[in-house]
């Protein structure tokens, strides 16, 4: 495990990784002290300064400016963290638990149960996610639970999908048949020897999803579908932003506070799991593309 | 090949069959006034009845099944119901958008193959050293940038900064051109129709219009098939038919593109086929930030106004063309591959 550690660390991607994911993990966690909420009881609620439609620039005030609808962009970046956070965090936990669950069972018994697993796994793999979940979210009505919800109903399968190969491998092992040949329960194997040497694809997988899912739910905000007007979300940010690209005539960086802070945050947050998920992979020997 | 291609042909009205139920079981999470949108094919239907007589008459108090079948019966016929989104009926508002969206597509696809052909070549012949290293660098950067700010990169560059490149689909002059009672549609892709009208000023329009969405929507993948043709390269080199053709007397040069590219070439288009998905969700965000009016703009405008009937269509139309294209991808897989070509012809 140390050595472990040691190698992630040395991996020259891998420590950008690392320091990028716990600079955001460390803003989340500090957001109420980094950005005091006016509202305690509705700190997701991005604080307003007025309400002119003007996106406003730096000033004493409002230290990175505002964006149109009078939204402080720096409460928005430091709360939004917890959005990302939140939201990857669950929506990956979830996802890999039943992905991994239903592979791997799967897997383990075979036969039918294992057909009519990948066949489902395929239908899946051939719905577009994006769009499964703007239609989802439109059926289901607005607001960050449903689009968690719906990224996990349509997220799971590719962890399916890596369980299942994995189990296939490790099932075959000595290690197996001998418990097997110990009189282990069928269940006992699958949960002490199959699932624990089969998960670190997942954990890998897991890492580089972090960054996907708040991908995704960014995406949706930022088409205006998202989360409600007004969340600390940095899509939806990027979506107040939309208008004012062009800048004024002769100016055309004129409002550039309204996207740059957005982008750079949703990028580097996306690159750090990416980054960390890529150095997993290498320690762990598996330089498949995810 | 044509056994294969048939029985590839023949699964697709169960997969159809599949898509089309879990699509209208959307419809059970509508209430019946709701649901009474998904049946309506016009707006004047709804202004001359009452709720209940519409109930009545699409069966929306039957069944689940027999509600099915009506829905399927009206699809035959071509009756998609009527958006209120786009204010028209919905077969006219999905023939104006699907070829925008498969002009993107297709474009996209071709960005994936011989991007990631030229670069993943390059990558592997210059293995480990600087422009190897350059290039999985861009490919593990191009990975993470969403597309939604590589979109709004490129428009901030090559729109605001330089006037460039334009977003939309068609400049105002080529609109007109199209619009007019002469120019015959024949495909509605606009690339297509302008050279079967021997307009070449609109082609070069539309053209220059699909460059910055396609290179915004295909970057994520193309990191990824940079990756997949260098590996794949590099494991066929070291397969034995390399050394035997060398010996054969070709040149490293004709050994690379006669024997290791084609078959290296190979997962690269699984992979496409693959991708095909991801690129139609990608669209959803690159349609709406370039302005491209596809059907992935159809879909936000529909979820955006609550146009049930209008994103049930877009579903199933979407299902169908991923459909049609993984079909295309996997009949240029076997026309590609030796082994494959050979098994089906013998």
């Amino acid at each position: 495990m140390k050595k472990q550690a040691k190698a992630l660390v040395q991996h020259p991607t891998g420590i950008i990784g690392i320091i990028l994911v716990l600079f955001w993990v460390s803003v989340a966690i500090l957001a109420p002290m980094l950005a005091p909420p006016q509202d305690p009881d509705n700190a997701y609620m991005m604080v307003r300064h007025g309400f002119s439609s003007l996106p406003n620039p730096p000033n004493g005030q409002s230290p990175w400016g505002t964006t149109s609808g009078g939204y402080d962009i720096f409460y928005g970046i430091i709360w939004g963290s917890r959005t990302a956070l939140v939201l990857g965090l669950v929506t990956v936990l979830a996802t890999a638990t039943i992905g991994a669950l239903a592979g791997g069972v799967c897997a383990y018994y075979g036969g039918i149960l294992d057909g009519v697993c990948m066949r489902i796994v395929d239908l899946f793999m051939g719905i577009p996610f994006l769009i499964a979940v703007i239609v989802m979210t439109t059926v289901w009505g607005k607001g960050m639970d449903k689009i968690i919800l719906a990224l996990i109903v349509f997220g799971w399968h590719r962890y399916a999908r890596m369980m299942r190969s994995e189990v296939l491998v490790v099932k075959e092992q000595e290690f197996v048949l001998a418990a097997k040949n110990m009189g282990a329960s069928p269940m006992g194997i699958f949960f002490r020897h199959v699932l624990p040497n089969a998960l670190s694809p997942i954990i890998i997988l897991m890492s580089i999803n972090i960054g996907r899912m708040v991908l995704v739910a960014a995406s949706l905000s930022f088409v205006g579908i998202g989360a409600e007007p007004g969340f600390a979300d940095w899509g939806q940010m990027l979506n107040f932003s939309r208008n004012w690209i062009s800048g004024i005539p002769g100016a055309p960086f004129y409002y550039w506070y309204t996207y740059a802070y957005a982008s750079v945050a949703i990028f580097t947050f996306v690159l750090g799991w990416t980054l960390l998920g890529d150095a997993l992979g290498t320690m762990y020997g598996k330089q498949e593309a995810y | 090949m044509a056994i294969f291609i048939f029985k590839r042909v023949i699964g697709i009205p169960v997969t159809l069959f599949i898509l089309s139920l879990m699509i209208f079981s959307l419809v059970l999470f509508l209430s019946p006034s709701e649901r009474v949108a998904v049946f309506v094919s016009s707006s004047d239907a709804l202004q001359s009845a009452s709720l209940e007589e519409l109930i009545e008459r699409y069966g929306l108090d039957q069944p689940f099944y027999v509600q099915y079948g009506n829905w399927v019966k009206e699809l035959l016929r071509g009756n998609l119901g009527w958006s209120s989104s786009a204010r028209m009926p919905i077969s006219e508002a999905l023939a104006l958008r699907i070829p925008a969206t498969i002009e993107l597509l297709f474009a996209g696809q071709v960005i994936l193959l011989f991007g990631g052909i030229y670069l993943g070549t390059l990558a592997a012949e210059k293995e480990n050293r600087f422009t190897d290293h350059c290039i999985r660098l861009l490919t593990i950067v191009g990975g993470a940038i969403p597309e939604f700010l590589v979109g709004l990169f490129l428009l901030i560059l090559f729109y605001v900064t330089f006037d460039l490149l334009p977003p939309g689909r068609l400049g105002m002059l080529s609109t007109d051109i199209v619009n007019a009672p002469a120019f015959v549609k024949y495909t509605g892709l606009h690339l297509v129709d302008s050279l079967l009208n021997g307009q070449p000023h609109v082609f070069m329009d539309a053209f220059s219009h699909l460059i910055l969405p396609s290179m915004a929507y295909s970057l994520g993948g193309l990191a990824a098939t940079v990756r997949l043709m260098r590996s794949s390269l590099l494991d066929n080199l070291s397969r034995g038919y390399v050394p035997t053709a060398r010996l054969k007397g070709l040149s490293n040069r004709q050994v690379m593109t006669r024997h290791v590219r084609r078959n290296a070439m190979l997962p690269v288009i699984t992979f496409m086929g693959m991708r095909i998905p991801v690129l139609l969700s990608g669209s959803v965000i690159v349609e709406t930030i370039f302005n491209f009016p596809g059907m992935g703009m159809f879909i936000v405008t529909a979820a955006q106004g609550l146009d049930f009937p209008a994103i049930i269509a877009a579903s199933l139309a979407v299902s169908v063309i991923i459909i049609i294209s993984n079909l295309i991808v996997d009949i240029l897989y076997t026309v590609l591959n030796p082994q494959i070509r050979l098994d089906i012809s013998r």
